[in-house]
């Protein structure tokens, strides 16, 4: 029997949510005042849910290790945001936004969390729209929609291609109002290093001052971790360089269950690697194939020559070109979700194809796009029997105005013009569906401890949709945090303020200490980034695209001996009072060597293909979805949920079985 | 990588914390790639500097793509070195030459107060944004609909054009003044133009004004260098847009 409640209310899954909320406990606005919260992580899932939390009345206490809480990582999420408001008039619902994210999740979240969640999406426009956020409208001044990947309406909001920065500065501006007020007291560059739990309950967290190195306590009724997804443990991803899954993992080694750690995205338009130096990926907005076609040429000596440099991609006629979405999927065409996008450019880069020198990229092309914009204006402008010239003009013009930040991005990288040039396009690591494992009330298997946005597991499933990340952020932290922490919270009035001087944060210390110790006393001879690129490599080797028995068992193993090497050999240099990156970095890989194995060993255990987990064993033999994901629901629609038992390799596995009501389950086809 | 790379000298800031004295010290880079950004040689340096027992320079970095504002660095003379319209993490080693000498120091302003070596604390930009730059809403998720008052296209793409400064520093840091009249003329103009934020117009603009004085930061005299160095382009009319609503306010 699995020790798993995932708490979520009875009734039909319509009104799960409203009912819940109306006989849920509430804590009265003086009683507020005397409760305490910290919250670490200021994205849009920390930012959000510290601000709201402050307006209640709470005092909260917020966490980031960047200069400012602006600079999460959530600030470069470009696409959008989506929302059920059906503005477009394209048949979209509450219910049509649910659907198309469970499906998207390839069957593997929580029907009652998604659905709750596409039921507040509409309130976070309103919300976003009345604190400023300037989306993009249309002529007549109202908001303006567009497509994404994996749905057929167009329902994402967006402003331009910095979304996730508009909405971050949002939720930023909403907590400046609660600094101001002193009802949120912000501590920056401070980096939490381990939660305390005193009478079984989260109450405080032990955090360094990165600019002293001082290591300080802090004591609250409840902890809220929204620090974000664990990408970065591939080395090579589009996370920020300082992301990383220590909170997240200090949490799971004090009792919160970690779930699904193999449900990774490897999203599908990413610059391509090029060369050994290279520390992070940077991402293209999915929004680009909305008009961007994808291809690689149908021979390989086209291949060949155009690696060669004998010829460009502009000499290729349409004939000797495979658009290979478009020929595999044509009902979805270029916007099939993200995995099975990402999955195809591999397939076609293993068999050769790949246009650069490295092998691993495809085109990503916006001829077409600019030709039909560029006759398009010609009609509205009156200009008849327009000239080639003219109409590649009008064309560029709409699709600057469309992604201009975009392509000026990647010529600024790449050093080639993609409105000339198809742009040169693989898939990297992107976002993380899985993480700490949380009921319906977003609180871990620890009581009083909380954890939301990316971190957590929830909402996605084995593949998130595009323009789902920033809705689910800002969900949980504006509109469900704020409601379920109240009636955990609500027991909590008469406690009275958290000692920290009790043995709990006295052995919390210490141990955050004796590590940090360590790491300055080691004599070590190699750096961290040595050991941190080595474990990327194994978890994209082994553990990336696609995954086999005998790679992930191998992975296991390279890891395991790979973080013993680290612990003999790592050379941190500076002092631990002081501000030193290096010594930061060391602790986060750490955390990293440990998280790898666990999801190895998540991914050995998953005998089947769902989302973005493909194992080579499971693929569909014959038929008209030959070579696609097979998934297993007899066996394995359940969420994995893993107990810390001292050493990854050891971590016991937890059900959570799946259970679907409103949904059929049905093998997802994009064809 | 081909033997082709440059060979650099870079002569770098150090100091090892607010209250010491700092000074410029030469170092040597070799075989760096011309599609390197200019913070994978830093990490080049850095790795270099560890394994000869040395320790690494400090910089402040995050997203390594142009978004996150947290990159900073006077390279050159320049804030985001000799590039246009990107952040130093965005800046790759092609526009260097073989043999170069580059100066890298960090942001320089009273405001900014070095940390360490080229980092900077950019808090008073936390201070100017808490003193009102926000809209008084709370997330009760019961505003009118996003739809109920339209906003004219024109002026929508104006304020998000303001909105996208991403608070680094750069127009300070070049500014012969060190005024941050742009990064406050560009949040100061988001709200002006949205109905939503007009509201609460007069009080923010006194206010920010106010908390920017108070930082230290210099007055702008139009010389409209903070306008070519800001990396999101962010334009000089919002320091004249600010002026105005200032005018406004205070009239009022």
């Amino acid at each position: 029997m699995s020790v798993l409640d995932s708490k979520v209310p009875k009734g039909p899954i319509k009104d799960k949510w409203t009912s819940y909320k109306d006989k849920i406990n509430l804590v009265n606005p003086a009683n507020k005042r005397n409760i305490d919260i910290i919250v670490v992580g200021t994205g849009l899932a920390g930012g959000s849910a510290a601000a709201t939390l402050a307006e209640l009345g709470y005092n909260v206490k917020a966490f980031a290790y960047q200069d400012s809480p602006r600079r999460a990582h959530s600030i470069a999420a470009q696409g959008g945001i989506n929302a059920a408001k059906n503005y477009m008039g394209d048949g979209d619902s509450v219910y049509r936004l649910f659907y198309d994210t469970v499906k998207g999740g390839d069957y593997r979240s929580r029907e009652a969390n998604v659905y709750r969640l596409a039921e507040v999406s509409a309130n976070i426009i309103d919300q976003c729209v009345a604190q400023g956020v300037p989306f993009a409208r249309d002529y007549g001044g109202l908001l303006d929609n567009r497509s994404f990947g994996g749905v057929l309406v167009s329902r994402t909001f967006y402003a331009k291609g910095q979304t996730g920065q508009q909405l971050l500065l949002g939720a930023y501006s909403a907590m400046n109002r609660q600094i101001a007020r002193g009802k949120i007291q912000m501590y920056n560059r401070h980096e939490m290093l381990d939660v305390v739990i005193v009478d079984e309950k989260a109450r405080g967290i032990i955090a360094r001052n990165l600019i002293t190195g001082e290591i300080e306590r802090h004591s609250a009724h409840a902890v809220v971790v929204g620090s974000g997804g664990y990408g970065n443990v591939y080395f090579l991803s589009t996370n920020a360089m300082g992301s990383n899954a220590t909170a997240a993992w200090k949490i799971h080694k004090k009792g919160a269950f970690f779930a699904n750690p193999c449900y990774t995205q490897i999203h599908p338009t990413c610059i391509p690697r090029s060369g050994d130096y290279q520390s992070k990926l940077t991402l293209m907005s999915e929004s680009l194939r909305n008009d961007g076609r994808i291809w690689v040429p149908k021979n390989l000596e086209d291949v060949k020559a155009i690696r060669e440099g004998r010829k460009k991609p502009t000499d290729l006629s349409e004939d000797e070109r495979d658009y290979y979405l478009e020929r595999r999927y044509p009902a979805f065409g270029n916007l099939v979700p993200r995995d099975v996008a990402s999955r195809a450019a591999k397939e076609r880069c293993d068999a050769g194809y790949g246009v650069n020198a490295t092998g691993e990229a495809v085109y990503l092309d916006f001829a077409s796009a600019i030709e039909r914009y560029g006759k398009e204006q010609a009609k509205i402008q009156g200009i008849d029997n327009p000239s080639k010239a003219k109409i590649t003009e009008l064309g560029e013009k709409i699709v600057e105005a469309k992604y201009g930040n975009l392509f000026q991005m990647y010529e600024k990288i790449v050093d080639d013009n993609p409105y000339k040039t198809p742009m040169m396009i693989y898939p990297a690591v992107h976002y993380t569906m899985g993480g700490v494992w949380v009921d319906y009330n977003l609180m871990t298997t620890v009581p009083g401890l909380y954890c939301i946005g990316e971190a957590n597991f929830s909402d996605h499933g084995a593949n998130r949709l595009g323009a789902s990340a920033l809705m689910q952020g800002l969900a949980d932290g504006y509109f469900v945090l704020p409601y379920t922490i109240g009636d955990y919270l609500s027991e909590d009035i008469r406690t009275g303020a958290i000692p920290t001087d009790s043995k709990e944060f006295d052995e919390a210390e210490k141990s955050v200490k004796d590590r940090i110790d360590f790491f300055m006393n080691n004599k070590g001879s190699k750096s961290v980034d040595y050991f941190h690129k080595r474990l990327g490599k194994i978890m994209w080797d082994k553990a990336g695209m696609s995954r086999n028995e005998k790679g992930l068992k191998e992975a296991m193993s390279e890891i395991k001996a790979l973080r013993e090497e680290f612990w003999k050999d790592v050379k941190v240099p500076g002092s631990a009072n002081e501000m030193n990156p290096e010594l930061e970095k060391a602790g986060r890989v750490a955390d990293f060597l440990e998280l790898g194995e666990l999801f190895a060993k998540d991914a050995l255990m998953r005998e089947e293909s769902c989302g973005g987990h493909f194992r080579e064993e499971s693929a569909e033999e014959s038929g008209p979805q030959k070579g696609e994901a097979k998934r297993d629901d007899k066996n394995f629609a359940f969420v994995a949920a893993w107990e810390y038992k001292g050493e990854p390799g050891d971590a016991v596995l937890h059900k959570e079985e799946l259970e679907f009501k409103d949904i059929e389950l049905k093998q997802r086809s994009y064809k | 990588m081909s033997g082709k790379g440059m060979n650099l000298t870079l002569k770098i800031w150090r100091q090892k914390d607010a209250q010491s004295k700092g000074k410029m010290q030469t170092y040597k880079v070799n075989d760096i790639s011309e599609h390197m950004s200019f913070l994978e040689m830093m990490d080049v340096l850095n790795e270099q500097l560890i394994a000869e027992g040395d320790e690494p320079v400090a910089f402040d970095h995050d997203c390594r793509e142009g978004i996150c504002g947290m990159c900073s660095l006077y390279i050159n003379g320049e804030a985001h070195g000799p590039d246009r319209g990107v952040t130093t993490c965005q800046l790759h080693m092609r526009m260097f030459n073989d043999g170069d000498t580059i100066y890298i120091e960090p942001f320089r302003a009273a405001a900014f107060p070095v940390i360490k070596d080229l980092v900077v604390d950019r808090s008073a930009f936390e201070r100017i944004q808490q003193a009102g730059g926000y809209i008084s809403v709370n997330t009760s998720g019961n505003t009118q609909d996003a739809n109920a008052i339209p906003i004219s296209k024109h002026a929508a793409d104006e304020a998000m054009d303001a909105a996208t400064c991403i608070g680094c520093g750069a127009c300070v840091a070049t500014c012969k003044n060190s005024s941050a009249m742009l990064f406050v003329g560009a949040k100061v103009s988001q709200y002006a133009l949205l109905p939503q934020g007009q509201i609460e117009a007069a009080d923010r603009v006194k206010n920010m004004v106010a908390q920017m004085d108070l930082e230290g930061f210099g007055n702008c005299t139009n010389t409209g260098a903070c306008e070519i160095e800001c990396p999101k382009g962010i334009s000089l009319d919002n320091i004249a847009r600010m002026n105005r609503e200032l005018i406004k306010a205070s009239v009022k």
